[in-house]
């Protein structure tokens, strides 16, 4: 290979051009002056975000939709702090992402200089792995490896911090083989396991194919739907794996857990097998531990060795790929035609489907859901997190595992719609629309900017409810409908005139036949939209599994409790009077 | 129960943060910890010994060996591998004591590696329990000051932990 002599920063270009990376999310400051120096001279696309939280969930998000490592890019102390909910969010749902942070020169590393922080060692518990460089000749090693880190084995983000004066020496660029003594993925899967994995499956009466993210990550879906269908076992995913299998297909249980479906609850309780593939059996999924799937043997095949075993005992461990291993197994068992296991989920189906009330005076945001799937059936959906998010997982009908992009195991509230952005800036063929609340969206915001200035058309729907729906769901439920601090009414901006104060598109739905235009119009706009639909505020998501309580203790809740709806019309009715003009929403 | 484990790292900064982290951040606890050089340059030799079942023992090695830096982690059964601390013990001691002292020293096979009028410093190496026994002897005639080193450990026989 023929050497060259370059600054750090051009080093560092060049190691992001020989990794096929298209776009990086970031902003610049003082340690990165000689770093976006560079990025000005070169053709690598840079969105300029107008929070640094932001970047890091449009390189998740685009991660997500692509497949390929996201990139983000901050600059040192207070740029790369803002960083570490996005990287935290990435760590927890195994996304794969590489954070650049700008660091003070190496001399001033310790001393409490201008914005320095500490940003490996605040790091080291949200990272699959950190560098803090300390010479250019490291940079093209450094780089190399964090990106071979962050999309093999189990997936994560990886945070490279690069001090300044790095970024100016002058080094002669190579490119060096990955050579990582104490990191070996496993991708093949053991053959005994598998056997003793499809006689378990083959032996099963009552089996359940329980799917989470990893079978997203391993693009397994096929194999999934293969090994399903040859043996007609019913399938569940959690909301991690939301779209690895049909969900219009009689197979499919949708997701299981607090608010999943009950038919998928009661078919976990019930069965005498789980085979459960790249998920970890977080406690939203579980419900009360000790009591899941009393009667099932666990067949569990996972990229990480500890997830098996960590909160459940397993009966069948297999380690490795998810897609090896679904293959192997779809090869190994015989075809198995339909049982009274398929008859009676068949049965608790009709008996239990996900339903609301419907309503002809106040919308409901499952209507809301149901409407953006019957007109943009092929969008990729994002969502923040809470109400809005569970509904969107229930009454969206997924069917392709990249394209519903949610925060899972943080939680993130804000994070749908800089994820949007960074997923349309992966997919710009694809209509991309954030389900969001009113609580959400309002904590990334000022993307908006990042939004029209590049000219990404995302969507984003608000359900707005005027109120921090789940919290104020669990208060409802569990704090005798003490509303302390969730009732947002009057303190919520008008979205409308927000959007257009961005100069992107604000349309608003006050009633149920508005719903279906405001939709048309933003779907017809090539422009960033926001759709703000006033929803009935009182509405809660159901079913729930009360925490701590079985899955087989699902709830129905009485989601329109008389009482309740007009304690709430009344707090909202003078803030909605004043957003929306005398005409008022009922 | 108390398990021992040897885990080969690269010898870098941050390592032994990263260890340490994953111990508090996942709720393990850490007995001892001792870390020193191996006989390759690169690398370095953890002790680790923690309190936990089974599973916490199998939670303990599957976290470690996702640490990139980590190259090897093996658990050493009690029943097939030597043990080994060491402790100096600075002990009160005047005319009157000083032999009686000795001869506790000279029982545990232990050393004296400093006197003064008033003091002396004792050297015991030995497994956990001969270490607690000459503390708990001596402690009779006033421990000033003491330091362990935590455990080293390997295997009996010829198989060997390396990278």
């Amino acid at each position: 290979m023929s050497k060259t002599k370059m600054t750090g920063a051009q080093a560092v270009l060049e190691s992001l051009k020989r990794e096929g990376v298209e776009v990086v999310f970031g902003l610049p400051g003082g340690v990165l002056l000689p770093l976006y120096d560079a990025i000005y001279q070169s053709d690598l696309r840079h969105i300029l975000v107008r929070h640094e939280q932001g970047a890091a969930h449009m390189a998740d998000g685009y991660a997500r939709a692509t497949g390929k490592v996201g990139v983000c890019l901050a600059t040192s102390g207070p740029g790369a702090t803002n960083l570490v909910t996005g990287i935290a969010n990435a760590y927890m749902d195994s996304v794969p992402m590489v954070a650049i942070t700008g660091q003070v020169n190496t001399w001033l590393i310790g001393k409490d200089a201008f914005q320095e922080a500490d940003i490996t060692g605040i790091t080291l518990p949200i990272t699959k792995h950190n560098y803090l460089l300390r010479s250019a000749r490291e940079i093209s090693r450094v780089f190399r490896e964090a990106f071979y880190i962050a999309h093999s084995g189990r997936p994560g983000p990886v945070l490279i911090d690069l001090p300044r004066d790095v970024t100016v020496e002058e080094v002669e660029f190579t490119w060096p083989e990955v050579n990582l003594p104490g990191y070996h993925p496993s991708f093949k899967v053991h053959e005994m396991q598998i056997k003793k994995a499809a006689k378990l499956l083959m032996d099963a009466e009552r089996p359940v194919i329980y799917v989470g993210g990893g079978v997203k990550y391993a693009d397994a879906h096929r194999e999934l739907f293969d090994l399903a269908t040859k043996i007609n076992a019913p399938v569940t995913t959690t909301l991690m794996g939301v779209g690895c299998f049909p969900e219009d297909h009689p197979l499919s249980l949708g997701m299981l857990g607090m608010h999943g479906t009950k038919y998928a609850n009661y078919s976990i309780q019930e069965s005498d097998l789980i085979l459960a593939v790249g998920a970890r059996f977080d406690d939203r999924v579980t419900g009360k531990i000790a009591s899941f799937a009393p009667r099932a043997k666990i067949v569990h095949i996972d990229v990480d060795p500890a997830e098996i075993g960590k909160n459940v005992r397993v009966d069948i461990p297999v380690v490795g790929d998810a897609r090896n291993a679904l293959a192997a197994l779809a090869k190994e068992v015989v075809p198995k035609p339909r049982s009274a296991w398929n008859e009676k989920i068949e049965a608790w189906k009709k008996d239990h489907p996900l339903r609301y009330i419907p309503d002809i005076n106040i919308i409901k945001p499952q209507f809301v859901i149901e409407k953006l799937c019957e007109l943009a059936p092929d969008a990729i959906i994002t969502t923040e997190v809470g109400q809005n998010q569970m509904w969107a997982a229930q009454f969206f009908v997924h069917k392709d595992p990249h394209k519903f992009i949610s925060s899972g195991g943080l939680g993130t509230m804000g994070y749908g719609f800089p994820a949007a952005i960074g997923a349309k800036m992966g997919c710009p063929e694809c209509e991309v629309i954030d389900i969001a609340g009113d609580g959400s969206f309002l904590m990334n915001s000022q993307e908006l900017a990042t939004a029209v200035v590049n000219d990404i058309p995302v969507k984003v729907a608000i359900l707005n409810n005027g109120c921090l729906g789940m919290v104020r769901q669990w208060q409802e439920l569990f704090f005798e409908k003490r509303y302390s601090a969730t009732i947002l009414g009057r303190t919520s901006p008008d979205f409308v005139k927000l959007a257009e104060a961005y100069g992107a598109v604000g349309l608003r739905a006050t009633k149920p036949s508005e719903v279906e235009p405001v939709i048309r119009a933003a779907l017809a706009t090539d422009r960033p939209t926001i759709m703000d639909f006033i929803i009935n505020p009182a509405e809660k998501v159901s079913p729930m599994v009360p925490a701590g309580a079985t899955l087989g203790e699902i709830l129905d809740l009485e989601w329109c409790d008389e009482a309740n709806t007009s304690h709430l019309e009344k707090i909202y009715s003078d803030a909605r009077k004043e957003i929306l003009g005398s005409e008022g929403y009922i | 129960m108390k398990h021992t484990i040897a885990v080969i790292v690269e010898n870098k900064s941050g390592v032994l943060t990263r260890i340490a982290g994953l111990f508090s951040r996942r709720s393990f606890n850490i007995d001892s910890l001792s870390v020193g050089a191996t006989d390759n340059p690169d690398y370095s030799r953890m002790t680790i010994t923690v309190q936990g079942d089974k599973d916490v023992l199998e939670q303990v090695i599957k976290q470690l060996s996702k640490l990139i830096n980590v190259i090897r982690v093996s658990e050493l059964a009690p029943a097939e591998s030597v043990e080994r601390e060491l402790a100096v013990i600075k002990v009160s001691a005047d005319r009157e004591s000083r032999s009686e002292i000795m001869q506790i020293v000279n029982i545990f096979r232990a050393k004296i590696i400093d006197v003064s009028a008033k003091s002396m410093i004792i050297e015991a190496t030995g497994d956990e329990e001969k270490i607690d026994a000459i503390i708990q002897l001596l402690r009779q005639f006033g421990i000033k000051e003491l330091a362990r080193t935590g455990k080293v450990a390997m295997v009996r026989g010829p198989r060997v932990v390396k990278a």
